[in-house]
């Protein structure tokens, strides 16, 4: 059943040096991505970082004033956007109210020239696919928010488009509906093997689904990379603090060679590992987890302690995250949570041991 | 509270609670007598003059059984067989005409960067504000068989075009007055198509003209669809307009005609009124059915309006080229009148032949009791609208009260009635009734007010209900929560909160009241009691008149713009108090 629809190679899309503005408002800044053929791609960042306008921009919604959209090595700059051959979802799913689910499936299809015997396969194949085969006669309006967003799917994928672009397609949907939803999508592009660019300003979502992400800020790509790799190893403070949550301490490098150590407030001051890169003007980063407490006064091992007072805790379930005071500033730490084992209390001191392998420095 | 009989007590709890609970009145006793109240108005002054006029159309004459023969009579006779085409044909044409008009007018301001849009949309607006048998003189003088174009044209070109002749005038002037419903929906319409449904299109290879055939036309077709339907019905009840172009053979004059000329027994009059409510009905209900399950706004979620786009210069020249001649058209009405008010003679030429403002001396001095009456019976209707509309929508959408829907609807049904329709029921019902001293109910001026009030009762409630919609409950519940009864909950916070929706309900009746005349027009007894619509009519029927006539129609145009541009101001200023309050 699904083998039959996708029958073209999937194909690469490659965005060169685009520059957007409306007015004085620089959208776009001299943006520059090699999609790779068959990849779940994301587009990643705040509300007006400028991924929903890039994601336009390839469908030919809006235009550059510089660069260039290559799709499968061709350039499609000049193209409108009806002869683009890149299918859409939009946001608000954009069912036409007037046509059934069935002639809004079929309306590519038609506006191709798909003789008609053809037209009522392919139709009855992509709601099929999005398991949605037996609603092809009602209205629009008669369905739910998530079988609409999945008619919009089967209507794009109808046309069997070259490239898939999904513009932040789960937020109308209810948090219980986002992640089957998601699974959905996940499983769709996979059996398609299909280009896919996913506009979203939700990390998990981008985490869950893609192969690659975006990270956007302000207009410019602040880095591309696995969703592991932006987590682990981000190449800025945007995009640490963008993707989870971050503990970001200031202070000041000294000594030299294999003797280096970061002061931090209250006097205290870390041993900087050998070999370990660093900026002339470091800031620490770790995340929550990669962080342990321990009763005051303990023996330290290899990895630093520092001591620091327990200023607030909040029980996530999982996790209990305590709000650990040290060296003037405020950091986060989360502890697995076992019944039975004893909470620090609000006061009480600490002995907070991070470990070196997982400390990441980067410039302020 | 962990232990076993506690758990047993709350489980229990509920059925007991809510066991004193059945006998307790839907409504408070005030509500009561208040939706009795409503009733008995809309009954004595609404129900009873229809049911008079149903009544006296299906019972013979003398013996008062029940009858079909009044309508075979009506089917037999060639006279109103052919006013009943001819309405029905002036109603069609009228929509296409209107169409014509206004489909340009829409799509040009919503689909293009159009400088002056709002303007244009503004413009569109005025044809409604002045009655269109006064337009009609004024189109008689530009359009006529020996009007401004047609003298032109005869001398460049000699021939003439009948646009005035017959049928074709009513056509023209109801059209021109009538085609703003159909700018207003549609343009409405145009603007709340959500963008990503024209784009979606595009994304799958749709453009140019399909596009617009595919989706831009079916999605502002309910727009459309609603406009014409209006407009269709209020050609077909009009009554003034053929008059006043001495167009008799059509189903409202006829009506008319038929009751003033040979009384208010004959059942021929009450006969064409019953097909006249019957096409009403017909008209809506058709408008209704197509309707259903095409509200397609509230399954467009993004908004925004179709994406405009920049004309080149080839369009641009074009397109301005064609708002500008319909819009010259559409206020061609106001001009001529305009140039009549202040026209010394103007007749067999193009332009007037000299200019006085005699006419504006002769209004203000002798004339100036229409006014005042006009002032008073729309302020009357008006604020009687206005209070009956916050007390039915107060009693449909916050009360239990059985049978609160049928003072909706009642009122409602007012919309269904044609003007003189109400004004032959009025007379019938209440010419047989005599104060002490002997003149009948029906000859007092009051009764002229209580018609307008009925008649613009629909739209008043319409705005009422929607405003009390937007008062949330809550609001009333903080109140009545701090100790407020229902009673001063209402005035105090329900009232001031619809205080905008109140007043753009009284505007609305005020100023279609002041210019309305289908209704009144049967219903004038004496010169004193008439308002400006009524000696509009009379002046307008003599050559000598127009003059002063047009000074009248323009202050009636002046009186009714003013006053709707200033409670525009207000609710403005109000809705900007509120949003800064938050």
């Amino acid at each position: 059943m699904n083998a039959a629809v996708r029958a073209t190679p999937a194909v690469s899309v490659d965005i060169e040096g685009v520059n957007l503005s409306y007015g004085d408002n620089h959208v776009l800044k001299d943006v520059g991505l090699a999609i790779r053929p068959g990849e779940f791609f994301a587009f990643l960042g705040p509300s007006g970082c400028g991924k929903t306008t890039l994601l336009r921009l390839i469908a030919g919604f809006n235009q550059a004033d510089t660069g260039r959209v290559l799709i499968g090595g061709s350039d499609i700059s000049r193209l409108p956007p009806w002869k683009r051959d890149v299918g859409m979802v939009f946001q608000s799913y954009a069912l036409w109210p007037h046509m059934t689910v069935g002639a809004n499936v079929a309306f590519g299809l038609e506006e191709k020239g798909v003789p008609r015997a053809e037209i009522a396969r392919r139709v009855d194949e992509a709601l099929a696919m999005v398991g949605l085969a037996h609603l092809a006669g009602r209205r629009p309006s008669q369905l739910s928010g998530g079988q609409q967003q999945r008619v919009a799917v089967a209507r794009t994928i109808a046309v069997e488009p070259k490239v898939l672009l999904l513009d932040e397609p789960l937020s109308n949907l209810d948090a219980k509906m986002r992640v089957q939803v998601r699974r959905e999508l996940r499983d769709l592009q996979q059996r398609l093997g299909l280009t896919t660019i996913f506009v979203t300003h939700d990390q998990e979502e981008a985490n869950t689904i893609c192969d690659r992400i975006a990270v956007m800020n302000d207009g410019t790509v602040q880095q591309v990379g696995t969703p592991m790799e932006l987590y682990e190893r981000p190449a800025n403070l945007f995009v640490a603090n963008f993707l989870g949550t971050a503990n970001i301490l200031d202070g000041r490098l000294v000594g030299s060679g294999g003797e280096r150590a970061f002061l931090l407030g209250d006097g205290l001051s870390l041993p900087v590992p050998a070999g370990a890169v660093l900026p002339a003007q470091p800031k620490l980063l770790f995340r929550p987890q990669h962080a342990a407490l321990e009763p005051p006064g303990a023996v330290a091992g290899e990895a630093p302690v520092l001591p620091a007072t327990i200023a607030r805790y909040e029980f996530l379930g999982a996790t209990i995250r305590y709000g650990v005071a040290v060296g003037g500033a405020e950091i986060a730490v989360d502890v697995p949570f076992r019944s039975g084992r004893d909470l620090y209390a609000v006061g009480a001191p600490v002995g907070l041991r991070l470990a070196a392998q997982s400390l990441c420095w980067m410039e302020r | 509270m962990r232990d076993d009989h506690g758990l047993d007590d709350a489980m229990t709890a509920v059925p007991k609670i809510a066991a004193p609970r059945a006998r307790r009145l839907p409504a408070t006793p005030g509500q009561i007598v208040l939706a009795l109240a409503i009733a008995a108005f809309l009954l004595l002054f609404l129900v009873l003059p229809v049911g008079t006029v149903l009544h006296a159309a299906f019972t013979e004459k003398g013996t008062g059984s029940f009858t079909l023969i009044n309508f075979y009579d009506f089917v037999r006779t060639e006279l109103f067989m052919r006013s009943l085409w001819n309405s029905f044909y002036v109603s069609a044409m009228s929509v296409v005409w209107a169409s014509v008009f206004a489909l340009p007018l829409a799509y040009l301001t919503t689909r293009f960067e159009f400088r002056g849009a709002a303007i244009v949309q503004t413009l569109g607006f005025l044809p409604l504000i002045m009655p269109p048998f006064v337009g009609a003189v004024a189109m008689q003088l530009f359009f006529g068989r020996n009007g401004s174009i047609n003298l032109l044209l005869d001398d460049w070109f000699g021939f003439k075009i009948g646009f005035m002749e017959g049928l074709n005038g009513v056509v023209l002037v109801q059209s021109i007055h009538y085609f703003p419903f159909i700018l207003i929906n549609l343009s409405a319409a145009l603007r709340n198509i959500d963008r990503a449904m024209e784009e979606a299109a595009q994304n799958l290879g749709c453009s140019g003209f399909r596009l617009f055939r595919r989706i831009v036309f079916p999605l502002a077709l309910p727009g459309y669809l609603a406009g014409a339907s209006l407009v269709f019905v209020k050609v077909f009840d009009d009554l003034a307009t053929p008059l006043l172009l001495n167009v008799k053979d059509m189903l409202a004059p006829q009506a008319y005609l038929r009751v003033t000329s040979i009384g208010i027994a004959d059942p021929m009059g009450y006969v064409i009124s019953v097909v006249l409510i019957a096409a009403s009905v017909l008209a809506m209900w058709l408008s209704a059915a197509a309707l259903k399950g095409r509200d397609y706004a509230t399954t467009q979620r993004g908004g925004g309006g179709l994406a405009r786009r920049r004309m080149t210069a080839r369009e641009a020249v074009f397109g301005y080229a064609i708002v500008l001649l319909v819009l010259a058209l559409v206020l061609a009405p106001h001009l001529g009148l305009l140039l009549l008010s202040f026209a010394t003679v103007w007749s067999f030429s193009p332009l007037p032949d000299g200019y006085t403002v005699a006419h504006y001396a002769r209004v203000f001095g002798e004339s100036s009791l229409y006014i005042k009456n006009t002032l008073i019976y729309a302020t009357l209707a008006g604020g009687i609208d206005v209070v009956l509309g916050v007390a039915i929508a107060y009693l449909v959408l916050r009360t239990k009260l059985v049978g609160r829907e049928w003072l909706d609807w009642a009122a409602s049904a007012a919309l269904a009635i044609p003007g003189v329709v109400l004004g032959i029921g009025y007379l019938r019902s209440f010419y047989g009734i005599t104060l002490p001293d002997g003149t009948p109910l029906a000859a007092l001026w009051i009764t002229i007010v209580l018609a307008l009030a009925i008649r613009r009762l629909p739209y008043a409630l319409r705005a009422c209900h929607a405003a009390l919609q937007q008062v949330s409950v809550s609001l009333e519940e903080a109140a009545e929560n701090l100790g407020a009864t229902k009673a001063r909950t209402v005035r105090r916070v329900v009232v001031p909160l619809m205080a905008g929706g109140i007043l753009a309900g009284f505007v609305t009746s005020f100023a279609t009241a002041a210019v309305e005349l289908s209704a009144t027009l049967m219903l004038v007894q004496s010169n004193s009691d008439a308002p400006l619509a009524y000696g509009l009519y009379v002046f307008m029927q003599s050559a000598a008149g127009r003059g002063p006539g047009a000074a009248l129609g323009v202050v009636a145009v002046l009186l009714v713009a003013l006053c709707t541009y200033l409670s525009h101001l207000v609710i403005e200023r109000g809705q900007k108090a509120k949003g800064q309050g938050h």
